[in-house]
C-alpha cells in the first residue's frame, strides 16, 4: 500500500512538473534571468504547490500518517554553513542548465543524451557529497 | 504565451497535492533529492521500495504523457561539459544542504521552516547570479 501511494505521488509530481513547464530548462532559466526577458511562471508553480502543502501541514500535529508509523519530520533544524554552501552550489548548477532533481528525473525518458548525462553527474555528485558535508562541519 | 502562468498554477497545484498525499498518507516529505540521494547512499534503504515506487511514478507518468500528447522539449544545452559540471553541483549541493526545490522550496516554505526559507533564498540568489554572469557577462549559456 505504501508503494502504491508512493507511485501515485510520483505520478502526480511528474504530471505537475510537465504541465507547469518546469521540465523546460528555458522557462527555469528565464525565471532566474531578472536582467533578460523575465518569465514569472516558476513563481506561480511554487505558489500553486505551497498552498496544498501548507494545508496538509495543519493536519500533522497530534495525528499519525494514514498508513501508520510516525511522520518522518526533518531532525536537522540548524541553519548552518552546510545549508548555505550546499544551496549556493545547487543554485549554481541549477542556473547553469536549468535543471533541478525533480524535473531531471521526470524528463529522463525524453531529455535525450544531455538529460541522461545530467542524471549520471548528479548521482555521482550525490555519491561524493558526504565528503563535502564532513569538510563543512 | 499568456496561459503559461495558469498552467504553472495548475501544475504547481498537482505538485503540492502530491506532496500533501505523501505527507499525510505515507508520513514522508516529498523531496526529489532526498529520495534519490537516500537510494544513492543506502541510508534510506529501509524505505527503498517506497522511494523506488515514487521515482517510477515520476518517470512513467511524464513518459506516458509525452507519448499521448507529444514530447515537450527540455531545451537543455548541448554543451555536455556544462551539463556534467551542473549535474555535479546539483548533486553535491542538494545533499550537503539536505534538500532542493521540492524539499526546501515546496515542503519547507509551506511549513515556514527557517532552513527551507534560507536554502531557497540562497539557491535562487546563486541561480540568478549564475544566469546573469554566464549569459549576460560571459555569454556562455
Amino acid at each position: 500500500m505504501r508503494n502504491f501511494y508512493a507511485f501515485i505521488v510520483g505520478g502526480l509530481f511528474g504530471a505537475g512538473l510537465l504541465i507547469s513547464g518546469m521540465t523546460n530548462t528555458l522557462k527555469v532559466q528565464g525565471w532566474l534571468d531578472i536582467f533578460g526577458e523575465w518569465d514569472p511562471t516558476l513563481a506561480f508553480v511554487m505558489g500553486g504547490a505551497i498552498i496544498p502543502m501548507a494545508i496538509a501541514w495543519r493536519f500533522v500535529t497530534g495525528r499519525k500518517p494514514v498508513l501508520g508509523g510516525e511522520f518522518d519530520m526533518p531532525t536537522d533544524t540548524a541553519v548552518d554553513r552546510r545549508i548555505v554552501v550546499g544551496s549556493v552550489m545547487f543554485g549554481i548548477g541549477w542556473g547553469l542548465v536549468g535543471l533541478c532533481p525533480g524535473p531531471a528525473i521526470a524528463s529522463i525518458t525524453f531529455g535525450g543524451i544531455g538529460g541522461l548525462t545530467f542524471m549520471v553527474a548528479m548521482i555521482l555528485g550525490m555519491y561524493i557529497a558526504p565528503k563535502f558535508r564532513t569538510a563543512l562541519e | 504565451m499568456n496561459t503559461d502562468w495558469m498552467m504553472g498554477l495548475i501544475g504547481g497545484g498537482l505538485i503540492g497535492t502530491a506532496g500533501a498525499i505523501f505527507l499525510l498518507v505515507n508520513g514522508r516529505i516529498m523531496g526529489a533529492s532526498g529520495i534519490l540521494g537516500g537510494l544513492v547512499h543506502r541510508s534510506g534503504m529501509t524505505s527503498a521500495a517506497e522511494k523506488l515506487s515514487l521515482i517510477a511514478g515520476l518517470i512513467i507518468v511524464p513518459a506516458l504523457m509525452t507519448l499521448a500528447f507529444g514530447v515537450k522539449p527540455t531545451f537543455l544545452t548541448d554543451n555536455l561539459i556544462l551539463v556534467v559540471i551542473a549535474g555535479l553541483f546539483v548533486g553535491i549541493g542538494t545533499r550537503v544542504a539536505n534538500g532542493c526545490t521540492s524539499g526546501h522550496g515546496v515542503c519547507g516554505i509551506s511549513r515556514l521552516s527557517l532552513r527551507g526559507i534560507v536554502a531557497t533564498v540562497f539557491y535562487i540568489g546563486a541561480g540568478g547570479l549564475t544566469v546573469v554572469l554566464f549569459k549576460h557577462v560571459l555569454g556562455l549559456i
